[in-house]
């Protein structure tokens, strides 16, 4: 009986370890977040900073425009076939060009730059710590946020928003080759529906917008966890899986609420 | 040296690649003009019912879009729906006083839009002023409603 109480407490305290644990390491993100995106790239490291921009977007472009271009040809597949139903294929433009620059090309963009970049950056910055480059940067009087965190940083915020607008635009052209070049649709129903409900702020504004606050949460959760690892190679392999998990799903919950805010009274 | 050459231009190139991205986005998608927004011309018009009407909606004048809809709210005096419409700065002074609204449908399940149509008499609406002539929304149901109880009688 005595154990069996002894045994129900530890368990409680566990869980409260467990919360107290998570609640610590967000805090900790959040202080590391805040000292190095201060590290805004300067003169000197304008270079570090151009060779992440590099690294993480110009290297992302092959994967985000090809998944575009077939994003954008099934919508237009996908979306004929139900608008002819119902006669209304002239449609097909704005409905491609609404539903890629609303919602699928900030969340497939981020989603890919996670996998494609959240990955290497978390892997890399964890390799640096397991063979203590970052402790040696501290000895010789370089502070490692600065030098190797914030260009990271800044490369990703900078990165996935022009990611995401090659996204939308390749996936329009593929929806304009395969709805006008390949099914039919008028070219000038195609873009004129397209011209007629889709607004500059609303629309395209509101999807840089999500698409911004989408590389922020991806790269910080990338660097931070690259940062924050047990420095060995089954937590390096562990910090790489939690990064597209994490960000995944902070990607994919975030947009449901940025969305309600935004089209929610539309 | 010639590698971080490569390197810079590679990202000089991506980030040009965003800024004509945004630009095509800009012109071609969302159909935004170069020119300064044109002034408009406001005219208020109220309907007894503007079915499925939204904001920014079309307003044509023989077919041709000559503006937009501002706004929709219920006007409590009159309880009805008042509908501010914003049209070319070039119609202004242009419109007859009796000039008519009536809210269509592109096809049978269309949006909803409003066309305007000129009368004859010689004074001009100007800006603010009221259309009194309108024709309400056409809504399926009431005149399938129609069509059934005319049945019923007969």
């Amino acid at each position: 009986m005595q154990s069996n109480v002894k045994h129900a407490i530890s368990h409680v305290a566990q869980l409260g370890r467990k919360g107290c644990d998570a609640l610590e390491s967000l805090g900790r993100a959040g202080v590391f977040l805040a000292q190095s995106a201060v590290g805004v790239p300067s003169r000197e490291g304008w270079s570090l900073w151009l060779r992440q921009v590099h690294f993480v977007g110009v290297l992302s472009l092959a994967i985000v425009l090809v998944s575009g271009l077939f994003i954008g040809m099934v919508l237009a597949l996908q979306g004929y076939t139900i608008l002819v139903d119902f006669g209304a294929e002239q449609a097909l433009g704005q409905m491609v060009a609404l539903s890629l620059l609303r919602e699928l090309a900030p969340v497939v963009a981020a989603l890919l730059f996670a996998g494609r970049a959240g990955s290497a950056l978390t892997a890399e910055i964890g390799l640096m710590k397991a063979t203590e480059q970052l402790t040696s940067m501290e000895m010789i009087g370089v502070d490692p946020l600065r030098r190797v965190v914030a260009p990271r940083l800044w490369a990703g915020f900078i990165s996935l928003p022009i990611l995401t607008v090659g996204f939308s635009v390749v996936g329009i052209w593929g929806g304009y080759l395969v709805g006008v070049e390949w099914l039919g649709v008028f070219e000038g129903s195609y873009w004129s529906n397209m011209q007629a409900s889709v607004s500059f702020v609303n629309d395209i504004g509101n999807g840089i917008i999500k698409s911004l606050v989408f590389a922020v949460v991806v790269t910080w959760i990338a660097v931070f966890q690259g940062y924050d690892l047990v420095p060995t190679s089954e937590g390096i392999s562990r910090a790489t899986t939690r990064t597209v998990v994490y960000s995944s799903l902070a990607v994919l919950g975030l947009d449901f609420v940025l969305t309600a805010v935004m089209f929610g009274g539309l | 040296m010639k590698r971080s050459k490569t390197m810079e231009f590679g990202v000089g190139l991506f980030m040009l690649a965003g800024i004509l991205g945004l630009v095509f986005l800009g012109l071609r998608v969302s159909g935004m003009t170069l020119s300064a927004p044109s002034d408009t011309f406001r005219l208020e018009a109220n309907f007894a019912n503007i079915g499925s009407l939204k904001p920014r909606a079309r307003v044509t004048m023989a077919g041709v879009t000559v503006g937009r809809v501002e706004a929709i709210e219920l006007d409590t005096e009159w309880y009805d729906a008042r509908v501010v419409l914003s049209l070319n700065s070039e119609l202004a002074g242009q419109l007859s006083q009796d000039t008519t609204a009536a809210i269509l449908t592109a096809g049978l399940l269309g949006e909803q839009y409003i066309g305007l149509s000129v009368g004859g008499a010689p004074e001009v609406l100007a800006e603010g002023d009221v259309i009194r002539d309108t024709q309400s929304a056409l809504v399926l149901e009431e005149l399938i409603q129609q069509f059934v109880s005319n049945m019923v009688t007969n």
